[in-house]
C-alpha cells in the first residue's frame, strides 16, 4: 500500500477521532461527563435490538444520500442539491404508494423507480444548465432545494391532502416495512430499505469502476479538456452523472416515504438528510464501501445521540457540533496531510 | 381597497422583511470578491440572531433602550470571529470553500441549541422584552405620497442597511482597500505580484462577511422573530446568497435584489389581506426568489458573472 493510498484511509479516520476528542472538549468546558455522554450515544445505537434497528433505519437514507453526493463529487460536480432531489423523491413515492392499487412486486418497485425518476428530474436541471451554459451547480441546487421544499408543501396541501399538513398513509403494497422486522428489533422503524441502499452502493461502484460509461464520467470529472480531445461528450456526461446523482438522492427520498414515515407532511424547514449525506461521502471518501461504513458511523450517532439528554443529560445537539467539526477537519485535510507526510518523513 | 392603501401594507412591510437580507447579502458581496464563496452566511446569521437575544435578554436590566444596539454589536464581533473559522478553513488550509461553509452552518445550528439548551433548559428562549422603536423620518416622511410609504413607522435598522449598501458601494469601487479586494478575487497572482498581501486580503473579506452576517441575524432575531430557536434562521442565509447573486455581486444590485426577495416574503405573508393577490397561491411567492436566481445565472435577466477566482484558494508561487 503507497503512502497515498495510506493517507486516503487515515485523513477520515484522524478527523473523526479529532471530532470526538474535541466533542468531548466541548462536554468538558459545559460541565458534562465526556465519559457518561459517550456511553450514553453507544448504548442508544448500539444497545438493544430497538437501538440497533433505529441505526440501521437511520443508516438507510444516509447510504444513498452519500452515495448521491459521491457519485456527483467523483464526477468533478458538487450536488449540494441532494436535499431538494431528496424531498421530490419523497413526494413522488408516497403519491405513487396512495393512488395505485397493485400488487406489491409491482408497486414497491414502481414507488422507488418513481422516486428515483422525480429525484433525476429535480437534477436534470441543474445538470443541464452546468453542461450548456456553465453555470456553476453549487448554486443553483441550492435554490433547487428551496423551490423544492416550497413545492412540496404545496402539493401536499392541495392535491395530497384537503388543506391538511400530511398524505394519507401509503398502501401496504408499497410499504418496506415488515411484521418480521418489527418482531426482532421489538418494534423499530428499522424496514427493508437498507437492502435498497446496500444494492445501492454496489450499483454505484459497478457502474462507476467496472463499466466504460463510469470510466467516461470519471474522466470528465478529472480533466474536460482531456475527456473532450478523447472523443467524449462533455456536456451529455455532466447531464448524466447529475442526473445519476439525483437519482440515488431521489430513493433516499423514498427510504423516508415508504420506509420510516409511510407518508409525507408539510416541512418547516430541510430534512438534514442530504447535507448530512455530504458528511458521509467525505468521510467514506467518495467509495461505495467507504460510504457503507461512514453512513452507519453517522446513522449511529444521530440516533444513538437520541439517549444522551436521559442518561447523560447532554443535549442531543452535541452530535451536531461533532459532525461539523468531522466535516471543518476532512475538508482541511492539506493541513492534516502536511502533518501526516512531516511525521512520516520524521520517521524515516 | 385602493393601490395606494395595497401599497401602504405592502411597501413598509418589504422594507421590513428586507433588512436582515440586505445586511448579510452585503457580507457575501465583500466575501466573495475576494474570491472565498460564502455559503456560511446562513450559519454566521444563525450565530448573530442568538447572540443578539441571549445578550438582550442578559443585560436588557442594565441597559434599558440601548441594549438592542448593543446586541448588535455582540452580534457583530461574534460573528466576525465565528467567521475566523471559514477564513482558516479556507484560506490557509486550503479546504474547499463549498464544504467549510457547509460546515460553519451545521456547527452554527448546533453550538447555538446546544448552549440554548444548556442555559435556558428548553429548546429556544424567552421573547425579548426591548426592540427597536419604529420611527418617522425627520422631514422625509412629510414628503406627501412617498413620505408614508418610505419613510414612516419603519425600524432604523432597515435604513442603516440602505445606506450601507451605498457605503460598501464607495469602499468596494472608488477606495484602494476595495480594488484590492477586487483584484484579489479576480486574479490573485497578480495582485500579489503588486504587493497585495493576499492571505490578509481573503482573512480581511471573509470577516466582514461574518460581521454583517452576524448583524443581519440579528437584526432579523430582534425585529421579526423576537427569541431564538432551531427555525428562526431557516433559509434566510441562503436567500441572502441569492440575493448577492442576483444583484450580481454589486452591492447595490445586492441591495436591490434584497429588497426584492424582501417584497416577496412579504407579500408570501400580507397577501392574503390584499384583494387582488388573494388567488394568487403563497407558492409562486416563496419560490419567485429562488426561481429568478436560476434565470439571472443562466443569462434570461442579464448575464450575472462571478468574480473569476471564486472558489480557488491561492497558492503562492503555482500557476
Amino acid at each position: 500500500m503507497n503512502l497515498n493510498r495510506l493517507n486516503q484511509f487515515f485523513v477520515p479516520v484522524l478527523a473523526v477521532l479529532l471530532g470526538m476528542i474535541v466533542g468531548s472538549i466541548v462536554m468538558i468546558v459545559s460541565g458534562y461527563n465526556p465519559i457518561a455522554g459517550y456511553s450514553a450515544l453507544i448504548y442508544g445505537a448500539f444497545g438493544d435490538p430497538y437501538y440497533i434497528g433505529e441505526t440501521i433505519r437511520q443508516t438507510t437514507p444516509y447510504i444513498l444520500s452519500g452515495l448521491a453526493v459521491a457519485f456527483a463529487f467523483r464526477t468533478g460536480l458538487f450536488n449540494i442539491g441532494v436535499e431538494g432531489q431528496l424531498i421530490v423523491g419523497w413526494l413522488v413515492a408516497v403519491w405513487v404508494g396512495v393512488s395505485f392499487d397493485l400488487p406489491k412486486v409491482i408497486h414497491l418497485p414502481l414507488a422507488i423507480l418513481a422516486a428515483a425518476l422525480a429525484g433525476a428530474l429535480w437534477a436534470l436541471i441543474p445538470g443541464i444548465l452546468k453542461a450548456y451554459l456553465k453555470v456553476h451547480e453549487v448554486i443553483i441546487t441550492i435554490m433547487m432545494n428551496y423551490i423544492a421544499l416550497h413545492v412540496t408543501n404545496a402539493i401536499i396541501r392541495s392535491v395530497l391532502s384537503d388543506e391538511g399538513f400530511k398524505s394519507q398513509p401509503i398502501h401496504e403494497s408499497a410499504s418496506l416495512r415488515s411484521d418480521f422486522l418489527d418482531a426482532i428489533t421489538y418494534h423499530s422503524t428499522m424496514h427493508y430499505g437498507i437492502i435498497i441502499a446496500v444494492i445501492g452502493a454496489v450499483i454505484m461502484w459497478f457502474l462507476l469502476e467496472k463499466t466504460t460509461k463510469g470510466f467516461e464520467l470519471r474522466a470528465v470529472g478529472f480533466n474536460q479538456h482531456a475527456s473532450q480531445y478523447a472523443g467524449m461528450n462533455v456536456r451529455t456526461n455532466i447531464v448524466l452523472a447529475m442526473v445519476i446523482s439525483g437519482a440515488f438522492a431521489g430513493v433516499a427520498g423514498a427510504m423516508e416515504g415508504l420506509g420510516t414515515f409511510g407518508n409525507i407532511s408539510t416541512k418547516a424547514g430541510f430534512t438534514g438528510i442530504g447535507f448530512d449525506g455530504i458528511a458521509v461521502a467525505l468521510i467514506g471518501g467518495n467509495n461505495a464501501f467507504g460510504i457503507l461504513l461512514s453512513a452507519l458511523l453517522f446513522g449511529a450517532l444521530k440516533v444513538g445521540a437520541l439517549e444522551m439528554p436521559s442518561s447523560a443529560g447532554v443535549p442531543t445537539e452535541l452530535v451536531d457540533i461533532i459532525i461539523a467539526l468531522i466535516i471543518f477537519f476532512v475538508a482541511s485535510s492539506y493541513i492534516i496531510r502536511l502533518l501526516l507526510s512531516r511525521l512520516q518523513k520524521g520517521a524515516e | 381597497m385602493s393601490i395606494y392603501e395595497v401599497l401602504q401594507i405592502i411597501v413598509p412591510s418589504a422594507i421590513f422583511f428586507a433588512a436582515p437580507l440586505i445586511f448579510t447579502a452585503l457580507g457575501g458581496v465583500f466575501s466573495e470578491r475576494s474570491g472565498v464563496v460564502n455559503i456560511g452566511l446562513e450559519g454566521l446569521m444563525i450565530i448573530g440572531a442568538f447572540v443578539s437575544v441571549v445578550f438582550n435578554l442578559t443585560f436588557a436590566d442594565q441597559f434599558g433602550a440601548f441594549t438592542p444596539w448593543l446586541a448588535l454589536l455582540a452580534a457583530m464581533i461574534v460573528g466576525a470571529v465565528f467567521s475566523l473559522l471559514h477564513a482558516v478553513a479556507s484560506v490557509s488550509f486550503r479546504a474547499d470553500q463549498v464544504v467549510s461553509g457547509v460546515a460553519i452552518n451545521f456547527l452554527a445550528l448546533g453550538l447555538t441549541l446546544f448552549l440554548v439548551k444548556k442555559m435556558y433548559g428548553k429548546g429556544q428562549t424567552d421573547q425579548i422584552q426591548v426592540g427597536f422603536d419604529k420611527i418617522d423620518v425627520p422631514v422625509l416622511s412629510h414628503i406627501p405620497v412617498i413620505g408614508p410609504l418610505f419613510f414612516s413607522n419603519a425600524y432604523i435598522p432597515s435604513y442603516l442597511a440602505i445606506i450601507l449598501a451605498f457605503v460598501a458601494w464607495y469602499i468596494i469601487y472608488k477606495t484602494p482597500f476595495g480594488l484590492r479586494l477586487r483584484a484579489v478575487g479576480e486574479h490573485p497572482m497578480a495582485a500579489d505580484t503588486m504587493g497585495i498581501n493576499v492571505t490578509k486580503m481573503r482573512y480581511i473579506a471573509v470577516m466582514i462577511s461574518g460581521a454583517l452576517g452576524g448583524i443581519g441575524g440579528g437584526v432579523y432575531a430582534t425585529i421579526i422573530s423576537r427569541d431564538f430557536s432551531h427555525a428562526t434562521i431557516s433559509g434566510h442565509g441562503f436567500m441572502a446568497l441569492a440575493a448577492m447573486i442576483f444583484g450580481k455581486w454589486h452591492p447595490i444590485g445586492a441591495m436591490g435584489a434584497a429588497l426584492f426577495f424582501g417584497l416577496a416574503q412579504s407579500l408570501s405573508i400580507v397577501g392574503q389581506t390584499i384583494p387582488f393577490l388573494k388567488n394568487v397561491p403563497t407558492v409562486y411567492l416563496l419560490i419567485a426568489p429562488y426561481v429568478l436566481t436560476i434565470l439571472a445565472l443562466a443569462g434570461f435577466i442579464g448575464r450575472a458573472e462571478a468574480p473569476k477566482s471564486l472558489g480557488t484558494p491561492y497558492i503562492k508561487g503555482k500557476r
